[in-house]
This record gives C-alpha cells, structure tokens and sequence, in this order.
C-alpha cells in the first residue's frame, strides 16, 4: 500500500467541486442582501433620517436581524445554502460573533461569552486594522493624506 | 500475528441512548432510548453527553440484571478533551476505569479492552462504553455550533449518542470472538472536513491484517461493517478491496450510512463519532445475531486521530482502525 496508489484512488472518489454553482447562488443571495440593504436604507431615508444615520440604522438592523435569526437557530441553515452570499456582508461577521457568544454562554460572562466573542470575528478586525494602516500610511506619504 | 481471539466473552447486556436526528433515521425504532432535544433536559451540551452515557449504562446494567457493584472493570472513552464525559461519569461509580481515546475507533477499542479482562478472568464483569455528541465535538474540532459557514459536501455528521455493553463469561447469544487491533495509517491526508477519506486506508489495512491473521475472507462474515467512512470513504476502501482482488459479496456495508435517512435528513456525507460505530453495531447489527439471523459479524470502527491544533499547523491526520468480531453464541 503505498501512498501514490492511494492518492490516485482517492481522487476518483472526491466528489466534484460546485465552486460554479456556489458563486451563483452567492451572486444572487449577495443581490439580495444588497437590496434589502439598499431598501432599508430608502426607508429609513423617506423617515427622514440623514444619510449617515440611515446606513448606520440599515447596518444596526441588518446586524440585529443576523443575531436573532443566529439565536433561534435558523441562520446557520440558510448559510448552508448561500454560502459567500451572507458570510461576506456583515452579516457574516454579525454571526460569527453570536455564535462563539452563544457557545461560550456555558462558561459564563468573562472566561465564556467575553473571551470568545471574537474567536472568529478577531481575524477580521485584526487585519482590518492592520489593512486600515496599511493604507493609510500610503495614502498619507503618496498623496499628502 | 496482531489478532487476538477470545473463548469465553459473551455480551451480557447492552443498550443505547441517542439524540433527536438518530431517532428521526431509519434506524431510530431501534434505540433503547432517545432524546427529542440535543440537550437532554440538561443546562450544557456537556452535560447532555453525559446524560447518555449513564443512560446507557443504566439500561444495559438493567437487561444484564446486574448492579454497579458486580462491575470489576470500567473502560470508556469520548471525544472531548480529557475524555471528560467519560471520566466525569467515571467519578460517580465506585469501580476502577480505564479511559481511552481512539477517536471514532472508541467503540471497538473499549469493548476489546473490557473483553481481554474478562477473557483472562481479570474481571467477572465488564462495562464498556463510549458517547459522542453533534454539539460538543462540533465546538471543538469545528466551529460554534450556530456559526454559518457553508460546508463542504464532504463533511459528516457527528452522531450523538452513547452506548454500553457488559461482558461476562455465561454463555449469552452473542460472543465476542476476536479483536484486530489497528495499526496508525497517515497517508498524507490533510483535509479535515474529509475524514472519510482521510480514515479508508486504516479500514483496508486492518482489515487485510484480519484475514491474513485468520485466513478468512468475505464469504466467512454475513456482514463486515466499517465505523464512519462516509459516503465517499466508503467508495474508496471499496475501491481499494476491488483493485487488491477480493470479492466483497455484497457484505461490506458502513454504519455512518445506516443511521441518518439521506432524502429527509440534512446528514451531508454520513455519519460519524465514537457513537455512531457503537450505536448502529448495537442497535441494529448485534440484533441479527441475538435473533439468529446471522453468524458472524465484524465490525471495524474508524477514526481519525485529527488535534485541530495540528491541522491549523498543516500537519497530516493520522488514521487507525480496529475490528472486532462477534458471533453467535449459544
């Protein structure tokens, strides 16, 4: 039994990647959070709130709505089947951080939900704010700020 | 020669207690008992584990028609880290345990274990048991439980369940007849979320070593049955049997692929987990010698010695399997 004749056996039973199928739905889902974003973002306005405030109100809600569907158990469903589509959006990062506060829960406020809270979400603020300077400092030495 | 075999083990008793997605199967009629909620009326996911294992025990102590204090020997073992659900369980009984950890391979490990005790009158009586559960294996070797991600089609599904056994030397319908240990198989796997894979070639290794060791082949088995290859594990060590010449009888099956319904039940690739060899053998294969349906069974539980630490580090996933037979006894 050696470890080529294994190999090439393996990939025979590897089953097809769908990488075309998931950028679809994730195309399409994507569209979709970009629309009730878009909507959310038109009704806040016509409330009449300033521009700022309603993105900062349509992010809030979208972020609310991730965690509680999160919280009763039906987001991790429809992430199964939009994949990219609802991980990249905020809500993405909104789950991660319900979903490591929620299996923390049983080991109480501190060591529990406050250190894991951003077990997953700590990557994306890391490199956003290393990205965040990163650029930052180019823009400053190459344009003036 | 690496099998060993025994001439006075009989399964005294043994039981099984398994969670909502196992009883919603097609084999779910067959547990003794089942929960409708994950958490087993229990605070934590932990705790629920727990629940089952002594569940479990309780019953097959029960159908045995034995009592905690006509145990000798204890031999458990779980997923967790530090084998907690075995040891914590451990603690509330007053008799000496041993605790092991083969991963997915637990069933046919600690039922061997508890077997040379009682084989070599060490102990009248045995408990041998193990549990796994969807929620804390998940948070452990993956991710939290509700966290989104999209998962590969390759993945499987973490049974949860526990089940235990009590062996003895009275004669019983269903004996113990030999064990195979495994030997550790890592062909360079690196794929955790394709664990299937990763563990065919311990399958096809250990079982190569049993019937070199017995010089026994297909036809001697009514069924030979692998842990949690997995759909796609299952085609690869079948494949791989193919290609080395033996003719499979149509006898080779996998427990992962008996337990969830594939149509109705979201179980991507199959079942797995220290539960899943140890519930279905139980439940259901051991069924068929207690009713005399079959003669000879054997069953080689899986596992896939993967530390998530070591794979975020790039190493491979190390894979062993260990089989054990069991017969008509009486």
């Amino acid at each position: 039994m050696n470890d080529k004749m294994l190999k090439d056996t393996a990939k025979k039973h590897v089953p097809k990647q769908t990488k075309g199928k998931n950028a679809c739905i994730a195309f399409i889902s994507g569209g979709i959070m970009g629309l009730i974003g878009q909507t959310l973002l038109q009704v806040y306005g016509t409330l009449g709130f300033e521009k700022e405030a309603a993105l900062s109100l349509m992010v809030v809600t979208v972020i609310f709505v991730t965690a509680l569907l999160t919280g009763i158990g039906v987001y991790d469903t429809i992430a199964q089947k939009c994949g990219a589509g609802l991980f990249i959006p905020i809500s993405g990062f909104a789950n991660s951080l319900t979903s490591s506060a929620m299996e923390g829960r049983s080991e109480g406020p501190i060591y529990g939900i406050g250190s894991n809270m951003f077990k997953l979400a700590g990557s994306v603020i890391t490199y956003g704010i290393v990205s965040a300077f990163l650029f930052g400092s180019i823009r400053f030495l190459m344009f003036g700020g | 020669m690496t099998t060993i075999n025994f001439d006075n083990v009989y399964m005294l008793g043994r039981a099984t207690a398994v969670g909502p997605m196992e009883q919603k199967g097609p084999i779910g009629h067959m547990f003794d008992k089942a929960y409708d909620d994950n958490y087993c009326n229990e605070g934590t996911f932990e705790k629920a584990e727990r629940t089952l294992v002594y569940q479990a025990c309780d019953t097959a102590l029960r159908k045995a028609d034995l009592h905690v204090e006509d145990i000798e020997i204890v031999c458990g073992g779980d997923l967790i880290n530090q084998l907690t659900s075995s040891h914590y369980f451990a603690r509330d009984i007053d008799v000496p345990f041993i605790g092991m950890y083969g991963a997915c391979s637990n069933s046919s490990l600690v039922i061997s274990q508890a077997a040379i005790w009682v084989e070599n009158q060490m102990a009248k009586h045995a408990l041998a048991f193990t549990s796994s559960h969807v929620a804390t294996a998940e948070r452990q070797f993956r991710f939290p439980n509700e966290y989104g991600i999209q998962k590969k089609p390759t993945t499987t599904l973490t049974v949860t369940g526990a089940g235990a056994v009590i062996l003895g030397r009275q004669k019983s319908a269903i004996k113990v007849a030999s064990f195979t240990p495994g030997k550790i198989i890592d062909w360079d796997h690196k794929d955790a979320n394709d664990m299937g894979l990763a563990m065919a070639p311990a399958a096809f290794d250990t079982l190569q070593t049993h019937f070199k060791d017995t010089g026994r082949s297909f036809e001697d088995y009514d069924m030979i049955v692998t842990g949690d290859l997995s759909k796609i594990g299952f085609s690869f060590l079948t494949d791989l049997l193919v290609q080395k010449g033996y003719n499979l009888h149509n006898r080779l099956h996998d427990c992962g692929l008996m337990i969830y319904d594939f149509k109705e039940q979201d179980a991507f690739c199959g079942g797995s987990g220290c539960a899943c060899s140890m519930c279905v053998s139980l439940a259901k294969l051991l069924q068929h010698l207690e009713d005399n349906e079959m003669k000879r069974i054997m069953v080689i539980a899986t596992g896939a010695l993967l530390s998530p630490v070591a794979v975020q580090q790039k190493e491979t996933i190390p894979c062993i399997a260990h089989a054990i037979v069991y017969e008509r006894g009486e």
